[in-house]
Parts: structure tokens; sequence; C-alpha cells
């Protein structure tokens, strides 16, 4: 199989992207800070809220509800406000996420069982944040109404929640394992791309010509260093979500590598599409830019697949990464039984297999 | 005279820039197919908002008030019920995917529903925590409505003793549309202003022709402009179609002026311009640039700059890292111009920052320009 044309064409594609030392250490660093720098900021909780209040009231209830609010871990700040004039500026210029106003009559109303209202108005440039926000201060309001008329109606009912997989709901837990199928893309497509987009450039296109290599020899001595690299980072993360960020590692590692390696080939295949297209570096970089994009806003990082209309799910099902993604979060967290592993492979096995054909015949073309 | 031979001069580098990126198919993909790949996948694509969930139920009760309740999970515009089984069976099919929530409705429920208790269990799939947050909240809402609906039926009408009513302005119908097209733009600036120029420098810095041109009598501060201002006007451009997208395609309201979402726009891309002329002069190659500037310009703003994530929620050293994220002073005045009207109490603040950012990077840029050189 291997054999010395494809044996040298692989050492000399090797040595054509780590041999600028500033290039090795792109391929290195990026990956690693990725990881931390999204395992920290996607954080879809939300903390060190700022909330005004203004209280018409000052009686005992609304005083006990602002009181519970600002001891909630989730608040950093009670901002006091003294006119509605004062709270409409401070949602205005985002100095606060929320105002709540307490009607003058609001202990009177809680204390007389009439049942009092807390008028809140939420910041909806940030609709998701607000909507939290809303549901924090809508528990608070309760457990202080509790308190406020006890035993009034009998006890009802309530509902246990239960998390399978993340029974905290560790953000992190879904963030990193997301971010071995991105990453590996983000570290596996540029640099194929560039491969014979480079060569076109520089003109050594004309040289392999003539050598005696054969198109599938090039072609995969081209898309072979690249997967190893893609293949180096998996395996460093494997080895950094565990360890340093405590992500459980549940599932069995014989078919996720080669699930892996059916996703690498996926993606170098696509990579080579761009390369083959493109007729200068750049061409093929902002080429894999405008591909990269929607890998990752489709593949059930950014939102969740379910989320999205019937058609975009479509679109989202040609998306290697989004399968890579379930296999995962899977293999990290569900202990995802072989099976399934295979289940989410095969619709990767076809993109690869459709993209590296299209790229053989498109670069046998540009050849004549 | 000298200041006539300035102006033909510049001219004369205006329209060779102008060329070269009429030219340049790379130019039109970065300012007309990506803003609106980008766009459409932000409109359409991304969902913050829970739609209807898969559900698994497990009824183990086969009394009336468990068949009421189970019918009231079926009938919720939140949930819709796909599987019906045990939680083992059920189980297997979440890791399947099938499946994102389990409710568990036990075998005593109707009992002790009637004595006046009743617990079910709700089962999420974590792997996805701020989906299984959602639906812990939404199945919560359907049991109390279902509990309150029997109580009101049976004459007990309780009402709430401290209730919110919440108003959310700018953005009632709570779509998270609206605040991810708008932003969409200043990716779409960053990209323009940075990516995109850094590599176009960088390619005659790599090629040498930034040299042939030095050595003409054009001077520093011509050359820059004349690199600046074709990428203004690109950027720019490519603005007014997003935002012009966002409004008749994706009916996201345009509350403010046309004339401070160009204000807001321009001051944004002097600073984005002059990173990406920052990094093409000190790195010089095509590929070095081009990662340079995925890193300091394309990751924070999609990451740091408080557009998707909340930056009040980020861990202190990396809200610190977010002050040095231009983004971050654009997407509350973008959202501000298009969701809530003109504030210029919000925006002459941030605006005065970019400015700061803008000239700092100049600064650099010309630094690094001149010692090329000697």
């Amino acid at each position: 199989m291997i054999n010395s044309r494809l044996r040298a064409i692989i050492v000399k594609e090797i040595w054509a992207i780590i041999r600028d030392p500033r290039a090795r250490i792109l391929l290195i660093a990026p990956p690693v800070v990725q990881l931390f720098l999204f395992g920290f900021a996607s954080t879809m909780e939300v903390d060190n809220i700022r909330i005004g209040v203004l209280d018409l009231d000052g009686g005992r209830w609304s005083r006990e509800v602002i009181e519970r609010i600002g001891g909630s871990p989730n608040v950093a700040e009670v901002r006091l406000l003294r006119s509605d004039a004062e709270m409409r500026d401070a949602i205005d210029r985002q100095e606060v996420i929320a105002a709540l106003r307490f009607p003058p009559q609001f202990s009177a109303d809680v204390a007389a069982g009439r049942g009092g209202v807390i008028g809140g108005v939420f910041d909806g440039r940030r609709s998701n944040a607000a909507q939290i926000v809303s549901s924090y201060v809508q528990t608070i309001a309760g457990e202080v109404g509790a308190t406020a008329v006890p035993m009034r109606a009998p006890p009802g009912g309530q509902s246990i929640v239960r998390n399978f997989f993340n029974p905290t709901l560790e953000d992190q837990w879904f963030v990193l394992p997301a971010l071995v199928a991105i990453l590996a893309s983000v570290s596996v497509l540029p640099t194929v791309s560039q491969s014979v987009a480079r060569e076109r450039e520089l003109g050594t296109f004309d040289q392999l010509m003539v050598s005696p290599l054969r198109t599938y020899e090039m072609l995969t001595g081209k898309m072979i260093p690249p997967m190893i690299i893609g293949f180096v980072n998996v395996t460093a993360f494997m080895i950094i979500l565990p360890l340093v960020f405590g992500v459980p590692l549940t599932g069995s590692l014989v078919p996720f590598y080669l699930a892996l390696i059916v996703y690498l080939a996926a993606l170098s295949g696509l990579g080579m599409l761009v390369s083959v297209l493109s007729s200068t570096q750049q061409q093929a970089f902002l080429g894999i830019f405008v591909v990269i994009n929607p890998l990752i806003i489709l593949s059930g990082y950014a939102s969740p697949v379910d989320n999205m209309p019937g058609w975009m799910q479509g679109v989202a099902a040609t998306n290697p990464v989004m399968w890579f993604l379930k296999i995962s979060e899977g293999t990290f967290l569900m202990a995802m039984p072989a099976s399934e592993v295979l289940a989410n492979t095969w619709p990767i096995a076809i993109i690869a297999a459709v993209t590296i054909t299209l790229s053989a015949v498109l670069f046998r073309q540009r050849m004549e | 005279m000298k200041a006539a031979s300035s102006l033909r001069r510049l001219r004369a580098m205006m329209v060779k820039e102008t060329r070269q990126i009429l030219r340049d198919p790379s130019a039109f993909l970065i300012a007309f197919v990506l803003p609106m790949t980008l766009l459409f996948l932000m409109g359409f694509g991304v969902n913050l908002d829970a739609s209807k969930t898969r559900t698994g139920l497990s009824l183990q009760d086969d009394g009336a008030a468990a068949q009421s309740l189970a019918g009231a999970y079926a009938g919720s515009r939140y949930f819709d019920i796909r599987a019906v089984g045990s939680v083992r069976q059920l189980r297997e099919r979440m890791v399947a995917g099938d499946i994102r929530a389990i409710i568990v409705i036990p075998p005593d429920f109707s009992r002790d529903t009637a004595r006046g208790g009743g617990t079910i269990q709700v089962i999420t799939d974590g792997s996805v925590p701020n989906m299984a947050a959602f639906i812990a909240a939404y199945s919560e809402g359907v049991r109390a409505t279902w509990e309150a609906s029997r109580a009101a039926d049976a004459g007990r009408q309780p009402t709430p003793p401290i209730a919110l009513s919440a108003r959310f302005w700018f953005n009632p119908e709570l779509a998270s549309r609206n605040f991810l097209v708008p932003g969409s733009i200043a990716v779409v600036m960053t990209m323009i202003g940075s990516l995109l120029t850094a590599l176009v420098v960088a390619r005659e810095w790599e090629r040498g022709t930034m040299e042939a041109i030095m050595a003409t009598p054009v001077r520093m501060g011509e050359l820059l402009v004349s690199k600046v201002l074709p990428y203004l006007a690109l950027g720019l451009g490519s603005m007014a179609l997003c935002a012009v997208v966002a409004v008749t395609v994706f009916g996201v309201p345009f509350r403010g002026s046309v004339g401070a979402l160009i204000v807001i726009s321009t001051i944004y891309l002097y600073p984005a311009l002059c990173l990406g002329l920052f990094i093409s002069a000190a790195f010089k190659n095509q590929f070095v640039a081009s990662q340079v500037a995925l890193l300091t310009a394309f990751l924070p703003t999609m990451l740091l700059s408080g557009w998707i994530f909340e930056i009040s929620s980020m861990p202190a050293w990396l809200q610190g890292l977010t002050y040095a994220v231009p983004a971050r002073y654009l997407i509350p005045q973008l959202l501000t111009v298009f969701l809530a009207g003109d504030d210029w109490l919000l925006f002459l603040p941030n605006m005065a920052v970019l400015f700061g950012f803008g000239s700092l990077l100049l600064f650099l840029c010309i630094r690094a320009t001149r010692r090329r050189i000697a």
C-alpha cells in the first residue's frame, strides 16, 4: 500500500508544513489557546447580575424580596432607583439588566391576601440572559410569597428533576467535548486547503505534474500530514479534558478513534476540495473560512440542532462536525455503545467519499 | 501645488487599490458571500429559544390524574411525546439522541394527588446543559398549570401571594434572532477590516510589491490612507447590505437612525482596519497573518464581545481580557441602534474608547512599517 513514491511525498508535505518555525508554533498553540478560551468563555449561565429596584412601597414584603434578591449568589449588585425616569435610564444604558418596581400598596396587598404584583422590566436586547434573570426573580418571589401566606392552600405536588450524563449541568462538560470536534476541523481544514493552492501560486504545481506521482498518490500524500496533525491535537484534548477539566470519559476509545479517522478523512476531503478550487493561498484561506463558519454554527455547539427549522436540519446533516460532535459528547458523557458510534459514523464516511472523489476528479481536470 | 500633487498621487493609489479589490474574487467572498451566509445561519440556524422538546413518557400509573397529566404534556406547546416505555428503554433512546427528556409519572401518583401531593420525575439530557435547564423549567410550568386548573375545577382558586409581571423592553417577543442578526454585523466588519486587510497587505509585503511602492514618491500617510479608504468603503457597503437584509428578510426592528448606524460602523472600522494593517506590517507572511488575525480579531469578536456569551458570567481574568476587545464596545451600540433607538449617552463613551484603540493601533502600525523600511 505505502510505496516509496507515496512515502516520499508524505515526507515532503510534512516538511512543507513544519519548515517555517512560526507556522510550526501556529499548528500547536492556537488549538490549545482556543480550547482554554472557548472552554471558559462559552458559559450559558448568568452570574454577577446587576439589578435595579424602585421601591415605592418600603413595606415589609418589598424589603424582604429585595433582601433575598441581594443575597442570591447570582446577583452582584442591587441598585436602588428613585424614580421611573431613573429606572428607564438604567435599563437604556445597560447599567442593569432588570429593574423591579414595587407599587405603593405592595406589602398591604400581600398581607391582606390580595396578592402583590411586582412590575419587572427586563432588557430585551439581551433576551436570553433576561429570560433567565426573570426566572430567578420569579423563584424568589414565589419563595417569599410562601412564607408570607403559609399553609393557605393544600401543599400540592412537585417535580423532582434529574439530569442524566451530567447531574449538576456543568457547562464545560458539554462545551469541551464539542470543542474536540470543532478544533479538529479548525486545525485540519486550513492546512489541507493551503496544500494544492500553495503549489499553484508558487508555480511548483507544474513540477508535480511532470513527476512520476499518480493523482491518488499526490492527493493522499497531501491529505495525510494534516490528518496526523488533527490526530495529535485530538489525542492531546483526550488527555487534557479529563485531567485538567475533570470531564468524565465514560465511553470506549476504540470505536471513538475509528470514527476519528473517518472524520479526519472527511475534513481533509473538504479542505482538498477548497484547495483544488482555489488558485492562490489567499483564496484558499478565505474559502475555507467561509466553509468553517457554517460547519461550526450548524454543529449543535452554538445552539441545539433540534431547535433549527426542518430544512436547516437537513442542511446540518451534511455537516461532518455535527456527526462527530455527537460521537464526542456520547463517548465522554454517555458511555455511547459501539453500535451508536457506528450509526453516527457512516454519514461521515459518505461525506468523506463524496468530497475526496470530487476533489480527485477536479484535480485531474486541472492537470490537463 | 504640493497639496495638488499629493492629492493626485493619492487618487492614483486609490484607483489601484479599488481595482485590485474589484478584480480579486476573495474580496467578493469576504464582503458579500460570507456576510450573507453568516446572516442566514444566524437568522435561521441558531435558535436559542427552546422549541418543542422531543420527550419520552414513562407512565407507571393508570389512574385518572396520571392520565390527565400525561394529556397535559402531550397537548403542551413545549413538549412532543415521541416515545412511551420504561425509564431504561427511554434512556437508550436518549443516548441515541432521539429524545431529550423523560417524564416519569410514578405508580402512586393518582393516589398521592388525591391527598394533595403527587410527585413526578423529570429526567433531562444533561449533556446539553442549557437545554436541560430550559426543559426542567418548562416541565414545571406544564405541571403547575395542570395543578392550578384542577384546583380551579374543584372550586379552589389560589392567587399567588407575590407575582411578577415581567415586561421585556426592546424585544417583547424574546426572539434570539433579534440580537444574533445585528450582532453578525460586528463579525462581518471585523472580517473585512482586520482579516481581509491583513491578508491583502501581507501578500504585498510577501511579494515585495510594498517596497516597490515605497520607492515611488508616495508618502507614508498617503500609502496608509490609500490602503484604508477602499476597505472602509467595502466594510460600510457590506454593513449596509447586512442591515437591509436584517430588516427586510429577518424582520429585525430598526428603531435608531441610519446616520447613527453609519457613524457607529465607521468608528468601529477605524481600529479594525488599523489592526489589519498592523498585523500585516508586523508579520508580512500571509499564512501567519491570517492565523494571527483569526486569533486576535475573529475569535475575540465571536466569544468575548458579549454577543453570544454573557461577559459578566465569565471568570474574572477573562472579563478583564474583554476590555481589550474592540467589538465589546460595538455590540451594545449595534443592539441599541437596532432594538432601542439612538442613545448618544450610550454611544459616545463607547465611540471614545474605539477611537482610542484605533489611534493606538495606527501608531503601532506606522512604527512597524517604518522599522520595516529602515
